[in-house]
């Protein structure tokens, strides 16, 4: 697999996340799109075709057809530019980044946009589990009343039991993400928390609490892709996509061969690793997919970092803290940025872009090249992308 | 979830039947028409697989969806059967009773009602073997 274009992200935009009651969905996609197409200096038109992630409008909002009412709001029908939604869950941001890769890296398109987005909160909030749910198999998990957080419960459980993990390892990754969510101004929750309030903190599917669970949240995020020569021509610090692989595992948790490995997460990582020609030791910094502090643990192993089982030394040793040799989630991961469901894979690239233009203010790593890890339920599907200042 | 859906995989809800491949001997539950390994060579059979199994992992579950408001909290589980395949399920027991390894035997249980009129979703539950 050999790109013909070298592909670079030459805008980011990103709307707040959070509980945004006065605003629509059009607001906060416009708002992103706004801020991404400023920041990479062009007009709007140049814009060739649009991807959209976007898991569940259907049942957020009745309104199918998001890609048309985007386009429509964007001022992009105006010109008929081809726009597109892309749905995997809560990955649906990160295939859309990939079908926009895809895209310049086949030099079908010279300059394209990806968003993601999702409003939530215009449901009540069993509703939203229940939507939730739909990202695991619905037939066969979802009618005995396994929800997402039980489906990563039972993962968390045996990993426990296997590797001997703790309830305090995974309270960790919580406190490190608030504590790096701090710094940044567009998280939904800038507070500290310690280890004993998510241990205290309601049970939600044993042995999750509720401070280890990501919140739903509103939120839009945009970023901008064009070729080199393209990108040369608007910006003097492009951060280039050197890969953006995805990988499928079977729908339903019970069908896997090891439910403490995600197999989606190692086949694309190491895909990944392979295309940009480095392998995990040269990653400087990292966003995952922390929807349940468990699946940050099993990233930290399928991803590479550390062998399977040893996830949790990275955090009880620091390693991954914003000052450790290895920042994972220095904007706060979805813990404390919150979970826009369908933004989450496009707001993983803004931050990475943010960092490696030194560009991320007090939340600033050192740093080359960065990694984002972007999974859709319980992990059937996993994106994972490289990027790298050259 | 909508009647009909429910309706037509009553067959392998009330009873753990499944499909095993004869080229490859894999089994799988829920059923499928097509084996993933074998492909295009794969030869289905439906097969039921027992009652009995050992819970691989297991969870209890506080905050439930709408429909299993009453019942809560309960224990879903991941269960080993004896006759291959992995199943997710609820496991009806004490929460100081269940443990990872604990041996299970299939029952036949309520799930829930759609309201006071509507119908009523019944399936497979496990308990304690002993």
């Amino acid at each position: 697999m050999i790109a013909v274009e070298k592909v670079a992200i030459i805008g980011v935009g990103q709307s707040e996340f959070g509980e945004l009651w006065d605003k629509g969905f059009r607001e906060i996609v416009l708002k992103a799109g706004i801020e991404a197409i400023e920041d990479a200096g062009l007009e709007g038109k140049e814009i060739e075709a649009m991807y959209i992630g976007n898991m569940s409008g259907g049942r957020y909002l009745a309104q199918e057809h998001i890609s048309a009412l985007i386009a429509d709001y964007s001022g992009l029908a105006e010109l008929g530019t081809p726009s597109t939604r892309i749905e995997g869950a809560d990955a649906s941001g990160g295939l859309a980044l990939r079908q926009a890769y895809l895209a310049v890296a086949s030099g079908i398109h010279d300059i394209v946009i990806a968003a993601g987005a999702e409003k939530v909160t215009d449901v009540a909030s069993e509703m939203t589990t229940d939507i939730m749910a739909s990202s695991a198999d619905r037939e066969w998990e979802g009618f005995v009343g396994a929800t997402i957080p039980a489906l990563f419960a039972l993962m968390a459980k045996l990993h426990f039991e296997r590797y001997g993990t703790t309830s305090e390892d995974l309270a960790m990754v919580s406190v490190k993400n608030h504590k790096n969510g701090v710094l940044n101004p567009k998280a939904q929750f800038r507070r500290e928390i310690r280890v004993e309030d998510v241990l205290n903190s309601p049970l939600v599917a044993e042995p999750l609490h509720l401070l280890d669970c990501a919140p739903l949240s509103d939120g839009a995020s945009a970023v901008i892709l064009a070729n080199e020569k393209i990108a040369r021509e608007y910006t003097d610090n492009p951060v280039f996509i050197r890969a953006c692989t995805q990988a499928s595992d079977y729908l339903a948790v019970q069908n896997r061969r090891d439910i403490t490995t995600m197999e989606s997460v190692r086949k694309a990582s190491s895909l990944a690793y392979r295309m940009a020609k480095i392998s995990p030791e040269d990653v400087d910094v990292v966003e995952i997919h922390d929807s349940f502090t468990i699946a940050e643990i099993m990233a930290y192993e399928d991803l590479g970092f550390v062998e399977k089982g040893k996830g949790a030394e990275l955090i009880r040793e620091g390693i991954t803290e914003l000052t450790g040799p290895l920042p994972v989630n220095p904007s706060g991961g979805l813990k404390a940025c919150g979970h826009a469901i369908g933004a989450t894979g496009i707001r993983q690239a803004v931050e990475i872009t943010l960092q490696l233009r030194g560009m991320a203010g007090k939340r600033q790593v050192d740093c080359e090249t960065g990694l984002s890890l972007n999974i859709g339920g319980t992990g059937a599907t996993a994106v994972v992308t490289v990027y790298g200042v050259r | 979830m909508m009647l009909p859906r429910f309706w037509r995989k009553i067959k392998y809800r009330y009873d753990i039947v499944g499909t095993v491949c004869e080229t490859c001997g894999s089994k799988y539950y829920p059923p499928r028409n097509f084996c993933p390994i074998c492909r295009r060579k794969s030869k289905m059979k439906e097969v039921n697989f027992g009652d009995k199994g050992e819970v691989v992992s297991y969870t209890v579950v506080h905050d439930t969806p709408e429909e299993y408001r009453m019942m809560k909290p309960y224990i879903v589980a991941l269960i080993k059967l004896d006759g291959g395949p992995t199943i997710t399920s609820q496991v009806v027991c004490d929460e100081s009773e269940i443990h990872i390894g604990m041996r299970v035997k299939k029952a036949f249980r309520k799930y829930f009602e759609d309201g006071e009129d509507g119908i009523i979703y019944y399936g497979t539950k496990f308990v304690p073997e002993s």
